[in-house]
């Protein structure tokens, strides 16, 4: 647990950046300080392992005051992660993700086996070892970066901004792989970031801060959008935070999945039109893997990849209402895709049994939810 | 000019080629080692805590604003009653092309070391390194390709300089550009230059190797 005791941080010419900080990151769980610039989120973190020495105020560690403790050792218990993943330029993949075991007391050998191990668990094939970081795209080095923090089996993890260097696809292939990771380790960890849904998807707990280093609310994700402390943080959480909501709905328990028929490519035009529904037809692979839907209405012939409709999202059975709403609303047909683990079909939904969904989930507070 | 070359009278005796080479090195090579010992430890402070740079960067222009003929000159007349032996002559010598060497050495170092990415300085002190393991392990090999750089641009300067060393009576390839001057003996005279000319670029390429067997490959692409 790390805990911050009336943190305060004054500068010299008078800007406070930390204003009177208490707060509890919890064992084992992600806490998320969020806030626009100038908020303080990332002094608060760099007090942690004191690379910023905060003006009054104290911050444990697992009970013991940081203050109390060697530099050196106390930065050593704590990974390190930030924005641009600050890899040594000299040093190839697993001698950079192994500095961190070095700097524990590991022998090389030892280190160097640790490293290769944990380039597998971030998701990187043993062959980018021997490569220099100039050779790895931002992605890469990010999870470099994380491996090298988890080098030292560190109990806490500080990350600044960790996924905001790399593009869209990337940052959220990030995200889940490190949500993945975090609930194999059960690292305590604290993250920084200035982008809300990064908060939401990643934070057990989100601290959100006002300009002045103030802390507007600590809450959970679910609980900052449907109970905002006050205005400030209800404007920060956005505007479309109904439907963002719906992200912590399960889907499973409330909606009716109907069988959809499918035909696999090739199948003649007219055929389809026997078994459709109506004027779209989803199409499969020989794994009921769905490819994309047709429209018969402008069909003749058999039918051809060419001919697929792609924009329809998918959405898995355990997955939110807000995916199952999404798929209903991106299907050509109205009908939403659902699959399994395995995104073999599972079904589908029509957009206003999803509505439904939605109106009696939140009728009966949420599933059960205060 | 190859027949200066091929005849057996300028290879032996205290005139040698050989020996001319020879002297020519000891004096570039003792005068880089100083001027290593001085630049290099000043490059590093200034470049690691970021003080003094102003100062650094001052001292440095105005040494290589220095004209060395007119300093050695007057380094002789000065040391010429401190001392008795050839060091009233080697001690200016040194002394000059030391402070042509120091500049590229001090300058490159605090500059590769400055230049080293303030990511890889902050993740390395956010780990635990502490400030000496930071520059140690992180800003020194990080910034090895300037600081290589900087020796060979000073090793250069001071090979070609040290032709002045003739000029006040000691050996070294200047020799022979001093006495063809003297005798009116223009093969002698270019001799000594084109064998200055090969002793560096020698040199430059032995430095060039040094450095890429030397550098990691995360470094130099």
């Amino acid at each position: 647990m790390i805990v911050f005791k009336n943190v305060t941080k004054r500068y010299d010419n008078g800007t406070i950046a930390v204003d009177d900080l208490s707060l509890e990151a919890p064992k084992g769980r992600i806490t998320i300080f969020v806030g626009p610039s100038g908020c303080g989120k990332t002094t608060s973190l760099r007090m942690i392992n004191r690379l910023i020495a905060p003006t009054s105020g104290s911050i444990l560690l697992d009970g013991q005051p940081t203050e109390a403790m060697n530099l050196a050792q106390l930065r050593r218990k704590i990974g390190y992660v930030i924005q641009h993943a600050g890899l040594f330029p000299h040093l190839n993949v697993v001698q950079n993700i192994a500095t961190t075991a070095r700097l524990k007391g590991i022998a090389k050998k030892q280190a160097l086996l640790i490293a290769s191990e944990l380039l597998e668990r971030v998701g990187l094939d043993l062959s980018f070892g021997n490569r220099y970081p100039w050779q790895l795209s931002g992605g890469q080095q990010q999870r470099v970066g994380v491996a090298r923090a988890l080098a030292s089996d560190p109990e806490f993890m500080l990350m600044d901004e960790p996924f905001s260097a790399v593009d869209p696809v990337v940052r959220h292939q990030l995200q889940e792989e490190f949500l993945r990771l975090q609930r194999d380790i059960g690292k305590t960890i604290i993250m920084v970031t200035h982008d809300i849904d990064e908060a939401l998807k990643l934070g057990d707990q989100v601290a959100v801060l006002r300009t002045g280093g103030v802390l507007a609310q600590v809450a959970s994700p679910k609980e900052l959008l449907s109970n905002p402390a006050d205005s400030f943080v209800a404007d920060f959480v956005g505007r479309d935070r109904g439907y963002r909501y719906l992200s912590f709905v399960d889907a499973a328990s409330s909606l009716a999945v109907m069988i959809e028929p499918v035909v696999a490519l090739g199948t003649e035009a007219a055929a389809a039109r026997i078994v459709a529904k109506d004027q779209w037809i989803l199409v499969v692979n020989a794994a009921a893997q769905p490819l994309g839907w047709v429209d018969l209405d402008r069909q003749s012939g058999p039918l051809r990849e060419s001919d697929l409709n792609l924009s329809g999202t998918l959405a898995s059975q355990d997955h939110s209402l807000r995916q199952v709403l999404d798929a209903a609303l991106s299907a050509p047909s109205g009908r939403g895709v659902i699959v399994d683990a395995g995104r073999v079909l599972a079904g589908s939904v029509r957009l206003s049994d999803v509505v439904a969904a939605i109106q009696s989930a939140k009728a009966a507070g949420w599933g059960g939810r205060p | 000019m190859i027949p200066w070359f091929t005849d057996p009278q300028h290879w032996n005796g205290s005139d040698a080629i050989g020996l001319l080479i020879g002297q020519h090195l000891i004096y570039s090579a003792a005068a880089l080692a100083i001027a290593l010992l001085i630049g290099f430890p000043i490059g590093l402070y200034v470049g690691h805590t970021r003080r003094g740079v102003v100062i650094v960067a001052g001292t440095a222009n105005a040494l290589r604003s220095l004209p060395s003929l007119g300093l050695i000159v007057m380094l002789v007349i000065l040391f010429g009653p401190v001392f008795k032996s050839d060091l009233a002559y080697l001690v200016p010598c040194l002394i000059v092309l030391v402070l042509l060497a120091v500049p590229p050495i001090m300058t490159n170092t605090y500059a590769g070391i400055a230049a080293v990415d303030p990511a890889s300085v902050d993740a390395a002190r956010g780990m635990g390194y502490s400030p000496l393991g930071v520059l140690l392990h992180v800003e020194l090999p990080c910034a090895l390709p300037l600081i290589f750089s900087g020796i060979r641009s000073a090793a250069l300067q001071v090979i070609s300089t040290a032709t002045i060393a003739a000029y006040v009576s000691l050996g070294g390839l200047g020799r022979l550009i001093i006495d063809g001057l003297a005798q009116r003996d223009y093969y002698e005279m270019v001799a000594g230059a084109i064998l200055v000319g090969l002793l560096t670029l020698a040199v430059d390429l032995a430095i060039a190797l040094a450095s890429r067997l030397a550098l990691s490959r995360g470094l130099v692409r």
